[in-house]
């Protein structure tokens, strides 16, 4: 063989070499974590392993469209992940446990399910002991009937029952109005000398009084993040997602046997007073965190830590409400 | 305008002679190729950040019907890789002589294929699956992995080329334009040919292989089966292999009579007027059926596509054509007026290309510098942002292209009528007709 001939086969040799090794060595050197909308298969992988006080380095990248990046219950910034780039991320853990990862983007229909989880091992420096949620202590039963019998004519105003309160029994504390829905509260000022307004004007205000602007605007924000998708920006359960979520539902139910209703799927109207009037704080802390088994609410109790829960609970009763500015 | 020879120019004349310039540019090619494939296979399935689609469906097809197809004809083919693996195999050498030992099997293809019917099948088998095979990185990867493995599988059973010259999508359209372009490979003087022993550029001599077109370069009239493989300017004894720079179209004046040609140029034809109306016109619905591949949606899509292409447009033109006084068969007519169709459907496509081009050119920075999408930045260009360029000229652009492309089918309508002895006129109707619309779609 010519001395050509065997050089050019040997350029040709290493070269196809390369090109098939090279990008395979270094596509394997570089885990990422794709991210694809929930019914492409969510995160993959969607199971993390980590050690506590050891920096956690993640690369994400999306396969399809923008998703977002946020581990529940820690204190950071969501991330955003975009189409066919990759984004890094440091995580650190001082606490082992499970932790929840979610998208923080409306990726699509099946957004609220694109979730993965964070193994931390290691021993814990300052164990707290697990707390009992309030709607567990109370024993109540989620999924029960809760509507008020009675609604008011209009929107209940704090202002106005700022001053008919002061003298009324209603109990102050703040276990009181976690564990009492607007009407059971309303109830119990039955044997005052109160107009029915009156009566709603004064639930108003004590609903007012056991809430900060803070804790509102808090709620606000992550109503705008989490909930607003589905239950619309103005809590009337028409969100830019709500109709295909109905759809979703009338399809899943026409397979299903068994006579559910197929209105489950359509995202719960806050604005309706006799659903919300009747539930009580504790309850919707226990929906918020537990979801709305088989409804497309998906549970919150991994991602929100319990001040979130009470500050978005607060900020849903002012659609009942109006609160003073 | 005269030929100006251009092999007269002894630097060009040694750089197409020598294997190496030819092989060093082959083995950069192939590897790109590989690399393309590897990307669509396992790099992002984000398509616009990924090198198989940037590089292939926007920078590639760029240069190959912007530049290389109306510029040099068959150019691309001069260096494309996909014959490569299969002919060296099939060689049993990449530069040495040829061995008298055929490696293979070696048969020669059955007479019934020897046309381009096959690739004007494979042509339209990617056409249908277009938006999701130019969109989706693994699926691109996977054909062009099927492309480089059916040459090398074609090239040990059969002799030659075989998938260039009767398989490859693109070399059947790539041939058929390469008629217009200002590039040809003849021969120089007829005689020395009909006198030469051997045919040694047919047959191959211990200089080189016989043509891998399987043309014989001294009956070569026209670009359309040439692949400027300058294998022939190797192996002529006699030096009576040119390479000429002439005027653009010069083969239209020797109208084609094959109806597997014309054909071909009905399926360009209704193929670039099909993508305007779907990929970039404003109609949603026919977009979501060309995506929804395997839908009934799709399937209508499909039919309607090959309905346009292989009923609608050819049947409009028989139409036209009828009545024309003429003693040639009517079957004759068709193919060979259909000529004027070639430029007009190249320019067709550089309207249609131009616009997604442009558009889509910004990817290419990104992609050179991520070319895998895994968080790479070689050049710095890997956060370059998405951004249409020459927009204002765009839209001016792309009627110049229509309205050179119907004068210019206009010009060729005019010759291959004279030709045929009848009149033009319903063609260059036919052509004004065509190209109103791709103007309409387009602008």
């Amino acid at each position: 063989m010519k001395r050509a001939e065997l050089i050019s086969r040997i350029l040709i040799v290493v070269g196809i070499l390369l090109a098939v090794g090279a990008p395979l060595f270094f596509w394997a050197r570089t885990p990422l974590i794709h991210a694809r909308m929930a019914e492409d298969g969510g995160w993959n992988p969607d199971v993390i392993q980590a050690e506590v006080g050891k920096p956690l380095h993640l690369k994400f990248t999306s396969d399809d469209v923008v998703h977002g990046f946020a581990v529940g219950q820690m204190d950071m910034q969501s991330v955003d992940i975009l189409p066919g780039k990759v984004t890094d991320i440091t995580l650190n853990f001082d606490e082992p446990g499970i932790y929840t990862f979610f998208c923080t983007r409306w990726c699509g229909l099946n957004h609220w399910r694109m979730r993965g989880t964070i193994e931390v091992s290691g021993s814990s420096s300052d164990p707290e002991p697990a707390t009992v949620p309030l709607y567990v202590s109370l024993k109540l039963d989620l999924d029960a009937p809760h509507d008020a019998p009675v609604v008011p004519n209009g929107k209940p105003l704090a202002i106005s029952g700022q001053s008919l309160e002061t003298n009324l029994p209603i109990d102050q504390s703040a276990e009181y109005y976690r564990s009492h829905s607007p009407y059971e509260v309303f109830e119990s000022l039955q044997n005052t000398p109160l107009t029915d307004g009156q009566r709603w004007n004064a639930v108003a205000y004590f609903w007012q009084s056991n809430t900060t602007s803070e804790s509102l605007a808090n709620g606000r924000q992550l109503y705008a993040q989490n909930c607003a998708a589905c239950h619309g920006e103005n809590g009337a359960g028409n969100g830019v997602f709500a109709d295909d979520l109905v759809q979703a539902g009338e399809a899943s139910m026409q397979s299903m046997s068994g006579a559910m209703n197929m209105m489950m799927q359509a995202p719960v109207d806050f604005t309706d007073p006799r659903r919300m009037l009747g539930a009580s704080p504790a309850l919707l802390q226990g929906k918020i965190l537990r979801g709305g088994m088989g409804t497309g609410m998906p549970m919150w109790g991994s991602i929100f830590t319990e001040q979130q829960i009470w500050d978005l609970t607060a900020y849903i009763y002012s659609f009942q409400f109006e609160y003073e500015k | 305008m005269a030929k100006i020879e251009l092999t007269r120019i002894p630097f060009i004349k040694n750089a197409l002679k020598s294997r190496y310039p030819q092989l060093a540019v082959f083995i950069v090619m192939l590897i790109g190729y590989i690399f393309a494939i590897l990307a669509g296979l396992i790099g992002t399935p984000v398509g616009s950040h990924n090198f198989s689609i940037v590089f292939v469906w926007i920078a590639w097809w760029a240069i190959l019907i912007l530049v290389a197809v109306p510029f040099f004809g068959r150019g691309w083919c001069a260096v494309c890789p996909i014959p490569l693996p299969g002919e060296w195999l099939q060689h049993g050498a990449v530069l040495s002589p040829p061995d008298k030992r055929p490696k293979w099997l070696n048969l020669r293809v059955p007479k019934m294929f020897r046309n381009i019917w096959l690739q004007n099948i494979s042509y339209l088998l990617l056409a249908l699956f277009s938006s999701v095979l130019l969109t989706t990185p693994n699926i691109t990867g996977i054909v062009l992995a099927a492309m480089l493995f059916a040459a090398i599988g074609l090239s040990t059973v059969f002799e030659r080329r075989a998938f260039c010259r009767y398989l490859c999508p693109v070399g059947g359209f790539i041939g058929l334009y390469s008629q217009t372009a200002p590039i040809e490979l003849r021969i120089k003087d007829k005689q020395v040919c009909v006198t030469c022993e051997g045919k040694p550029c047919y047959n191959g001599s211990s200089a080189g292989y016989g043509c891998p077109w399987d043309v014989f370069p001294g009956g070569l009239t026209k670009n359309t089966y040439c692949g400027l493989c300058m294998e022939c300017i190797r192996t002529c004894p006699h030096d009576n292999i040119a390479v000429n720079l002439r005027p653009f179209s010069a083969d239209l004046a020797k109208p084609s009579t094959r109806m597997d040609e014309a054909f071909k140029a009905f399926i360009m034809l209704g193929s670039a007027i099909v993508y305007a109306g779907v990929l970039l016109g404003p109609w949603g619905m026919f977009k979501d059926a060309a995506y929804n591949v395997g839908s009934s949606a799709w399937f209508i899509y499909a039919i309607v596509f090959l309905a346009i292409i292989f009923v609608v447009l050819p049947g409009l033109f028989t139409l036209g054509i009828l009545n024309t006084k003429n003693t040639l068969p009517l079957k004759q007519r068709f193919a060979s007026l259909s000529t004027a169709l070639i430029p007009l459907g190249l320019m067709f496509w550089v309207a249609f290309s131009l616009s997604f081009v442009l558009t889509n050119a910004s990817y290419i920075l990104a992609a050179l510098s991520d070319p895998l999408g895994l968080g790479w930045n070689l050049f710095g260009t890997a956060n370059a942002a998405w951004l249409p360029m020459l927009t204002s000229i765009l839209a001016p652009a792309q009627t110049l292209a229509l309205v050179v492309g119907l004068v210019w089918s206009a010009r060729t309508a005019q010759k291959s009528a004279n030709e045929a002895g009848t009149s033009s006129m319903p063609v260059v109707i036919y052509c004004f007709v065509a190209t109103s619309l791709m103007l309409w779609l387009l602008l």
